[in-house]
């Protein structure tokens, strides 16, 4: 595992981007494009990262970068490592698709399927900041149960898709949970797919000052609080081996993880949550959370 | 042998490098023989299965602007679900080219041959040519790549469905040395796609020109649009320039942007495109039987509309029946209503009149549509210079709309 003291500064991502105070995209992002060391195409449908990546004909980010239509991320991806294979060029980058949970989990999810069906050579990563945040906060498949969004004002009623394990469920050769908030973490991670070939899927947790209401110098504290909550939790399926990673690894030793009431407290997309619904999603983490330790610990499939 | 299989065997004299393509009926058997010589090595190409016509135009976008030569099939609904990335493959100015089996579009349900799927993406961007026969399918399919990779903008080969892609005919087909010799291999794209010479491609652009980073002004998007509408516009020389040069090459040639018959001294003039504009040749043949001076006008390249064209040939005509196998709901045919505009500032311009034929696969006999043409003349002599749009065949109740 690398230390965060070790991370390259490698310099692809510009200071001075489009993108909120705070937002974690660009934490991610960094560690992204050093661990594929820029050596990749970047694919990106509408979306934050959009945002970021600045308007014509400025750009805020030094690696080959295609804009596609909202629901075609994975397909377009699928196109560019079918051209560069056909053309002899598939050796020169890795083909990267970056989403968002809304491009994702909703309107992408059709084509990510079909591209892990078919086993695609490309890395999929969605950055989930657990709502249509471009367009200001529209509640997704993933945003939490108990969220305030412009779609639903007095908190959401369902719990969120589990995007890492319906990729999982195509038998895929590499899925990753991670979150931006441990940029080791997801430095390593995508690391690993880069070495590996066929459709790898990682899910990396984003914090969003101005979506979860909260100040933008707690973006890496709000989610390492996530993971600690075990509402994000630090994975990955190797050829269908399981285990946890990092902060998650050490919170299964050592059994102390924070509470939804504490998680929850910290962001004004949560103000007015109630009591039962605040049981019912700790429930809901607990159930998930014991899970996950228990096929880390080989004890379930 | 069939449209279908001219449009397949087209795509692989072309060398496509990448084809995406899902089935629906009657596309299907482009997608099964393309499938087939990729996988048997006969087609040295990456051929993705892709689970939905919208992801089939996303792997050709893909897969064009990294450079490679994409090509893809479709019909009726998988074209109108594909319509969103038909608008992007074109503002992205990505040379893919589309072969379009023309089936009506749901609902209610019908597979059978009408062409209001192709017409309902006519102002997207693209080059819209329309086939009468196997051969002409081929001969276009090799041609479209060529003027796609000239003007960087896709172009959509369009044949009616069962009536040509069903229906068994002798085709010639080139060799691939002929073949080689008028189709090089594709120019670099317009993007560069590459970890050594970074570029963000099809970002956001805003409504106003903005200078880059050193200073320079650059396009917006207004400026954008105006450079893809006049790569369309060029495609006025460049569709009977590749005709032009196809024919050099292998000896057929299929007019360029129209086509016609028996139009010389015609005085009654039907218009038409595809498949249907064959059997009006026999009509104005029946017709001249009966001393009537009837012509054929055909329209093979839609987008861009060939306006000068076809006002020059209808100067001083009688009278234009334009017969449509779509409708603008609400108004009358597209081509009918195109026309009328083109002749709009034309001093010996003939009466227009619109037919709407054939939808839903509705049989357009020679008899009835030789019918139509009395009818329209008997209206014409009566003085009428426009008229209601007649549908051909109607059995409603209450007669007439």
């Amino acid at each position: 595992m690398t230390r965060i003291t070790e991370l390259p500064d490698a310099g692809f991502v510009l200071p001075g981007n489009r993108a909120c105070a705070g937002c974690g995209i660009g934490i991610g992002l960094r560690q992204i494009t050093a661990a594929l060391d820029g050596q990749m195409v970047l694919i990106n449908p509408a979306s934050c990262l959009t945002v970021l990546g600045g308007m014509f004909p400025i750009a805020s980010v030094r690696v080959p970068w295609i804009d596609v239509a909202f629901p075609s991320t994975a397909a377009s991806a699928s196109g560019v490592a079918a051209g560069l294979r056909a053309m002899g060029r598939a050796g020169e980058m890795t083909v990267l698709a970056m989403a968002g949970d809304g491009g994702t989990a909703d309107i992408g999810i059709q084509a990510l399927s079909g591209a892990a069906e078919r086993n695609d050579d490309l890395i999929y990563l969605c950055y989930d900041n657990e709502a249509y945040m471009n367009t200001g906060t529209q509640r997704s498949g993933s945003t939490p149960s108990g969220a305030r969004t412009t779609t639903t004002w007095t908190g959401k009623k369902e719990n969120p898709k589990d995007v890492p394990a319906i990729m999982e469920a195509h038998r895929i050769p590499y899925v990753a949970s991670t979150s931006a908030a441990f940029p080791d973490d997801v430095f390593d991670k995508v690391s690993k797919a880069r070495g590996i070939h066929g459709l790898r899927y990682i899910h990396m947790n984003t914090p969003c000052p101005s979506g979860w209401g909260f100040d933008p110098k707690d973006t890496v504290a709000l989610g390492k609080l996530a993971v600690d909550a075990g509402l994000v939790v630090l994975y990955e399926v190797e050829a269908g081996e399981f285990r946890l990673t990092g902060r998650s690894k050490t919170l299964a030793k050592t059994g102390r993880r924070a509470t939804v009431a504490d998680y929850v407290a910290t962001q004004s997309r949560f103000r007015g949550m109630d009591a039962q619904t605040i049981a019912a999603v700790q429930a809901w983490a607990d159930e998930r959370w014991e899970r996950f330790v228990a096929r880390d610990a080989g004890e379930c499939g | 042998m069939t449209g279908n299989e001219a449009a397949a065997t087209a795509a692989k004299l072309a060398r496509v490098q990448v084809v995406a393509a899902y089935p629906i009926t009657p596309q299907s058997p482009v997608v099964e023989s393309l499938s087939a010589w990729v996988e048997s090595g006969e087609l040295p190409a990456e051929f993705v299965a892709v689970e939905s016509e919208h992801s089939a135009m996303s792997v050709c976008i893909g897969a064009s602007t990294v450079g490679a030569r994409a090509f893809t099939a479709t019909s009726s609904n998988g074209l109108a679900y594909m319509t969103e990335q038909v608008w992007w493959a074109s503002g992205a100015r990505l040379p893919i080219v589309m072969c379009v089996a023309n089936r009506a579009l749901a609902a209610p349900w019908n597979v059978l041959n009408d062409q209001q799927d192709s017409m309902s993406v006519r102002d997207s961007g693209w080059v819209q040519l329309y086939c009468r026969n196997n051969q002409e399918i081929l001969d276009t399919s090799v041609q479209a790549f060529r003027m796609a990779e000239q003007l960087n903008v896709p172009v959509m080969v369009c044949y009616d469905g069962f009536l040509l892609s069903h229906t068994v005919m002798p085709v010639d087909v080139p060799s691939v040395e002929q073949a080689d010799a008028f189709l090089p291999p594709r120019p670099k794209p317009l993007q560069v796609v590459d970890p050594a010479d970074p570029r963000n491609v099809g970002p956001v652009v805003m409504a106003d020109p903005r200078r880059d980073g050193d200073g320079v002004m650059q396009p917006g998007y207004m400026e954008f649009k105006a450079m893809h509408h006049r790569a369309l516009l060029d495609a006025l020389e460049a569709v009977p320039a590749a005709d032009a040069e196809y024919a050099a090459v292998v000896g057929r040639s299929w007019g360029g942007l129209t086509w016609e018959h028996l139009l010389d001294d015609a005085e009654v003039v039907l218009v038409a495109a595809g498949s249907v504009g064959v059997q009006l040749t026999l009509v104005a043949e029946r017709l001249r039987e009966e001393g009537v001076k009837a012509g054929v006008l055909g329209v093979r390249c839609y987008r861009p509309f060939p306006a000068a064209a076809l006002a020059a040939k209808l100067a001083g005509r009688k009278l234009a029946i334009v017969f449509d196998k779509a409708l603008s709901y609400g108004y009358e045919g597209p081509i009918c209503t195109d026309l009328r505009a083109a002749l709009c500032a034309e001093e010996n311009a003939p009466a227009v009149f619109g037919v709407v034929c054939g939808l839903g696969g509705r049989d357009t006999s020679p008899g009835d549509l030789a019918d139509s043409v009395r009818r329209a003349i008997a209206d014409a002599h009566a003085g009428a210079r426009t008229r209601a749009t007649e549908w051909l065949g109607l059995r409603l109740e209450g007669g007439a709309l």
